[in-house]
């Protein structure tokens, strides 16, 4: 497809055709590997502890554990770091926070922990909404109201970025993990369905970074 | 060809970013669970296979996708390409390519996103093979690629990103009424995970590149958004996924039974739909 646009539409030479191939072998290869780990280690030690923990019966070492998962994932994620360093500039620029390092460096870090603090309230959420069986699409539709009324008090500024930061947050070690863990508790409590309660773990961490984002930005 | 240098490197880097979960990991299961590691062998192996992997897809992208994507995204949104002097208010429609590629790129970089795999495979373990994997990522696909593709058509044009998104969440909210409920949370979930280390970093230098060459618009306001179109959409295209072949596979049902009773069924006409595209034709729907 990339090799259709760059002959037929931009009319330009591959560069380095050699090199690409290589790219695409190392990528198959590495996706074939990363699956098998999957299977072999992340799949398994996340469901396992989810049952542990569904049999050691202590919904407070629970939802820890779920919420340092949730903000020691995202605090450490490379693409929040770019993020907030990129919004930090725009904050700069709007004559938010001041225009110097010390200023911008604070509002970034201010801004990744409140992704990081966004997500693990929300896996606490989940984990909560599946031990209680709470139906996940009010809670979701809750969020959107909740969006919509920010959105529409929020600095404009902010309000791009907000959006976006609710999708970079869930890294590729993280889904897994997290999908696991609701999975693994959905089915080690009776009366849930894997399926119906296991699954919007992920969900709800993409949806309280918006609404944490936006407080940020209207607080600073 | 990849320097050993440069493995090393990358594969530091990631062996950081996994640390923290590991840590954690290490922690509860030992400080609180108070158990040994059932199987460690397997788990260490595991994790060491996740870590190659990821280590090996990065490079690859590094060589081979990123460099193409970076300077096709800024070779299209150049206003010598589109046709344009610069300064000069262009029509929103001589930015055709544009959508097309973000329209690929969305899709391509979806397909082979690796936290979409982990998601799909879970999905059709869960479902006993009834949600097919492939089909679970075509549909997931389309959607980011049409997100993506509107997105940029926001940043020709400069319509605010909110209009979009809520008017995005009241079509989700309708769906969710409609689709049928086993789908729902994993729709719900499959917004999040599609936007990760492959679609970003193409996605964001999309959206920067055409942010920056379009009169008028600003980088640093406009630039972003991409990504939440990238998240949103998917749901939607989940959801619709689902429908569609539960009304296919009542429709099969339907035809059964009326060639049961000797009478001609009408011939289906295919609807443009995702589930019509992918190769994982299977019927997913309640696996009841």
């Amino acid at each position: 497809m990339i090799a259709f646009f760059e002959l037929v539409v931009l009319r330009q030479p591959i560069p380095n055709l050699f090199q690409l191939l290589m790219g695409f072998l190392m990528v198959l290869a590495g996706l074939t590997l990363f699956i098998q780990g999957l299977e072999l280690g992340l799949f398994p030690l996340g469901e396992g502890m989810a049952h542990a923990f569904a049999r050691k019966g202590s919904v407070f070492w629970l939802i820890v554990f779920a919420f340092s998962l949730g903000f020691g994932t995202t605090v450490a994620e490379p693409a929040l770091i770019a993020i907030a360093a990129e919004a930090a500039e725009i904050a700069a620029e709007a004559g938010v926070v001041k225009k110097n390092e010390e200023a911008m460096d604070s509002y970034a870090l201010g801004l990744r922990f409140t992704v990081a603090l966004s997500v693990g309230f929300a896996i606490v959420l989940g984990v909560i909404r599946i031990l209680k069986g709470w139906p996940i699409h009010v809670m979701i539709a809750c969020g959107y109201v909740l969006v919509v009324i920010m959105t529409a008090i929020a600095p404009r500024e902010i309000i791009g970025l907000a959006y976006d930061s609710g999708g970079v947050t869930t890294s590729t070690i993280t889904v897994p993990l997290v999908t696991a863990l609701g999975v693994g508790l959905a089915s080690s409590i009776k009366g849930r369905n894997p399926m119906l309660d296991g699954f919007g773990l992920i969900a709800f961490a993409s949806l309280t970074p918006m609404i944490f984002v936006m407080a940020y930005g209207m607080v600073i | 060809m990849p320097s050993f240098a440069e493995f090393i490197d990358v594969f530091l880097a990631t062996t950081r970013d996994v640390l923290p979960i590991v840590t954690i990991l290490v922690f509860f299961q030992f400080a609180i669970l108070r158990q040994p590691l059932p199987n460690p062998r397997k788990l260490i192996a595991g994790f060491g296979f996740v870590l190659l992997g990821l280590v090996l897809f990065l490079i690859g992208l590094e060589q081979a996708l990123f460099p193409i994507g970076r300077l096709m995204a800024s070779q299209f949104s150049d206003p010598a390409f589109v046709g344009a002097a610069p300064g000069e208010a262009v029509d929103w429609t001589s930015y055709y390519w544009v959508y097309a590629f973000a329209f690929c790129v969305g899709f391509a970089t979806t397909v082979a996103e690796p936290s979409l795999i982990a998601v799909a495979i879970k999905a059709t373990e869960l479902s006993n093979g009834a949600i097919g994997s492939w089909g679970l990522r075509i549909a997931v696909a389309l959607g980011v690629a049409i997100g993506i593709a509107l997105g940029c058509y926001r940043i020709v044009t400069g319509i605010p990103i909110h209009y979009f998104i809520i008017s995005g969440y009241v079509v989700v909210v309708v769906q969710t009424v409609f689709a049928p409920r086993m789908i729902v949370p994993l729709a719900y979930d499959s917004g999040g995970v599609t936007t990760s280390t492959v679609t970003v970093p193409l996605v964001a230098a999309l959206g920067f590149g055409l942010a920056e060459s379009v009169p008028g618009r600003s980088t640093l306001i406009d630039g972003f958004g991409l990504i939440a179109f990238a998240s949103l959409f998917p749901i939607m295209s989940v959801m619709a996924y689902a429908q569609l072949a539960e009304w296919q596979a009542k429709r099969a049902r339907a035809r059964r039974a009326a060639a049961q009773k000797n009478a001609p069924g009408k011939s289906t006409p295919g609807k443009n739909t995702p589930a019509n595209d992918g190769p994982g034709e299977d019927v997913p729907g309640e696996a009841t």
